[in-house]
């Protein structure tokens, strides 16, 4: 094992951890640790609709800046003071946010391959995210603006970037003059509008991005910035006076950390460790390149371009073209950089139904390392081998749960690469070829190795997508459960109870008739 | 998943510990720059160091087009800065500046920070901008007293009489 990935493993146990604890508590779909990027959106835009207003009440001129502020702060402390506390502590959760989507994704091992452009696209990120926010603290003109200017500038002046320090420019009181205040608010709001862009180029291969949480995750957290603004309401120090320095200053450890770091250390040591960081986060890719899977295939004879697997790509790897052959109509193309061979496209091809006849099975668009057809066989024969009064047979998926360790005479266990990959109409598949039930156990909700297996895999089998479950499966034959890789109990559980369900089914008023594919023609 | 009162208990709790993780640390722990009885000097200047100029003869005068007739030729290059501080007759600050520019033609500058005890102290500056003469070209000394937290610039500006405390 690697040095990256025996860092990687520490790190992903205790956060796996703590997420299926807090799936406990908020259910995978409000969970808030499954949903850092979306939450970190939402931070934006809070700190987005409360920046505009802070920008304009705000004054620009050197002796009106901190009174503008502070006069909002406390003659309007019900609405611009709320705003302004909004403002601080969203931009603050932002970072946490950031922060732990960053660990999170480092976690899961997210940044080799198809993903390197994302994580490559999300370091600059960070940088503007800082700039934005240590730049925010300086419109204030307080003390801990004071601190920081200086502190900043200290810091910069290290870099062989200005022809005149520029902590020259916060000498002395009079250095400063109202200029300054309009270039800051330009930077202020400049920065972020960059942050903006690179959010786009951030999440730009990705499909079906979460641009916000779920409505009770930001009710939840709103409500929760809004009751700190009314308990701690963010407030203004002294106003700046660069004839002295000041001793005690009340810093924002999210975002102006790093002053205090230069204080311990040395601006040589900051840069270096700054410098270091991005240059690991960007080499990170490249140290921990694994060996790249199969991508999708696409057979044009058997592709009609119904474009669900277009839909159903979390990485918007495929794209419709003319079909070769048959004119007007359409073809599915595999981008072979963004395609993460998860078989969610082989999932939601139409063409994937084992019902089909021919000996060999050729779907739309396949997975080489588990073709549709191998997985044909593969039930076939398991399901021949079943025994027992509770036959059952578990889907599972290779990132979730381990299936494998429950397979037994009246068990049989197919493994996919992602639950996503099954086609409905093997569960119908399985029922009539001799199993008296299909257990799918897909991974948790937001816990998905491909962002939305689990989601498809739901409202396939719940009607709700395209390739659906046919309505004729009874609904008591069929359990999907949802479990991670550290859930292989809740699973075995799981499965026990339904094979206990099974048992006490009526045997007569079987609805589903038998079915053999060498003797029939059609489904 | 809990059951409902229980999973709405357990988010209020963890909403709750986001809060306060969010609200200690926006402002807490206080970080202290500077002890109490410490004043902080800047030592900061921007000049161009001297340069040697000869004046031309009517002679070369005569031999240039006329629109280049400057009647001093100056080197493009600047002289290094000599700049020393002395505290209660202690050097603390010795350093030679150097022009910035791939020709040496730019400014010199300078941005020092140091902490200092509060109290009455003297200040002995010394700046030299051509090496090639002996001795300090400016010199400014001062007895002051500096109160704690205070905040004082050692600064230069021709127009300011040369080096200037502030």
């Amino acid at each position: 094992m690697t040095f990256e990935a025996h860092c990687r493993r520490l790190v992903r146990a205790p956060f796996q951890r703590c997420e299926e604890a807090f799936d406990r508590v908020f259910g995978g779909r409000h969970n808030p640790l499954r949903h850092l990027g979306a939450l970190g959106l939402f931070f934006l835009w809070i700190i987005v609709g409360s920046g505009l207003y802070l920008y304009i009440v705000l004054d620009t001129g050197v002796d009106q800046v901190y009174s503008s502020i502070g006069q909002i702060t406390e003659e309007e402390w019900y609405f611009g003071g709320i705003l302004r506390s909004l403002h601080r502590y969203a931009s603050d959760g932002f970072m946490l946010a950031m922060g732990l989507h960053l660990v999170r994704e480092f976690a899961y091992g997210r940044y080799t391959g198809f993903r390197f452009y994302s994580w490559i696209t999300g370091v600059p990120l960070i940088w503007l995210a800082f700039v934005s926010g240590i730049g925010g603290y300086w419109i204030v003109w307080d003390q801990l603006a004071q601190f920081s200017a200086v502190a900043t500038t200290e810091l910069l002046d290290w870099l062989p970037i200005f022809s005149e320090p520029a902590a020259r420019n916060f000498l002395a009181p009079d250095s400063i003059n109202d200029r300054f205040f309009t270039l800051l608010v330009f930077i202020h709001l400049g920065v972020p509008i960059l942050l903006l862009a690179a959010l786009w180029a951030h999440v730009h291969r990705i499909a079906h991005v979460d641009h916000l949480p779920s409505g009770r995750l930001m009710r939840g957290t709103a409500a929760t910035l809004l009751v700190l603004a009314l308990i701690k309401p963010a407030l203004s120090d002294a106003p700046a006076n660069l004839a002295t320095v000041p001793a005690e200053t009340r810093l924002d450890w999210f975002i102006l950390f790093i002053h205090p770091l230069t204080d311990l250390s040395s601006p040589a040591v900051v840069w270096t460790a700054l410098f270091g960081l991005t240059a690991l986060l960007c080499a990170l890719p490249f140290l921990g390149r694994r060996q790249p899977a199969p991508v999708a295939v696409v057979d044009p004879a058997n592709c009609n371009g119904c474009t669900r697997c277009q839909v159903d790509c979390p990485y918007a790897a495929i794209t419709m073209a003319s079909h070769p052959t048959r004119p007007g109509y359409q073809v599915a193309v595999v981008d072979e950089a963004l395609c993460a061979s998860c078989g969610i496209c082989a999932g939601s091809c139409p063409s994937s139904t084992p019902f089909r006849s021919q000996e060999r099975l050729i779907t739309g668009i396949d997975m080489p390392q588990l073709p549709v057809d191998a997985l044909r066989a593969e039930l076939e024969a398991k399901v021949a081998a079943l025994a027992g009064e509770a036959r059952v047979v578990v889907f599972g998926c290779a990132h979730g749960a381990r299936a494998e360790a429950l397979a037994a005479p009246d068990t049989a266990v197919v493994t996919l690469m992602c639950a996503g990959m099954l086609p409905p109409s093997f569960v119908e598949y399985a029922l009539r070829t001799g199993a008296h039930g299909v257990m799918v156990a897909s991974c948790r909700h937001g816990g998905c190795e491909y962002r939305l297996g689990e989601r498809w895999t739901l409202e396939r089998l719940s009607r709700q997508r395209e390739p659906q479950l046919r309505g004729r499966i009874p609904a008591e034959r069929l359990a999907a459960v949802f479990v991670s890789a550290n859930d292989d109990p809740a699973l075995a559980a799981a499965l026990d109870d339904f094979k206990d369900r099974l048992r006490r089914l009526p045997a007569a008023g079987e609805p589903l008739q038998p079915y053999l594919r060498r003797t029939a023609h059609h489904a | 998943m809990l059951k409902p009162a229980a999973a709405i208990a357990g988010q209020v709790v963890l909403y709750g510990a986001f809060a306060a993780f969010i609200g200690y640390f926006a402002t807490d722990p206080v970080y202290r720059q500077i002890p109490d009885d410490v004043a902080v000097l800047k030592v900061s200047f921007s000049h161009l160091g001297d340069r040697e100029c000869r004046k031309r003869t009517p002679e070369e005068l005569a031999k240039l087009p006329p629109n280049m007739r400057a009647p001093l030729d100056c080197p493009r290059e600047r002289s290094d800065i000599n700049f020393e501080l002395d505290i209660d007759g202690q050097t603390v600050v010795k350093h030679v500046l150097h022009p910035t520019g791939l020709y040496k033609d730019g400014i010199s500058t300078m941005y020092r920070r140091l902490e200092i005890p509060a109290g009455t102290h003297t200040f002995t500056a010394r700046m030299q901008d051509n090496l090639k003469l002996e001795g300090w070209r400016f010199v400014k000394e001062e007895t002051v007293e500096l109160k704690p937290a205070q905040a004082m610039v050692i600064d230069f500006h021709p127009d300011k009489g040369g080096l200037f405390f502030q």
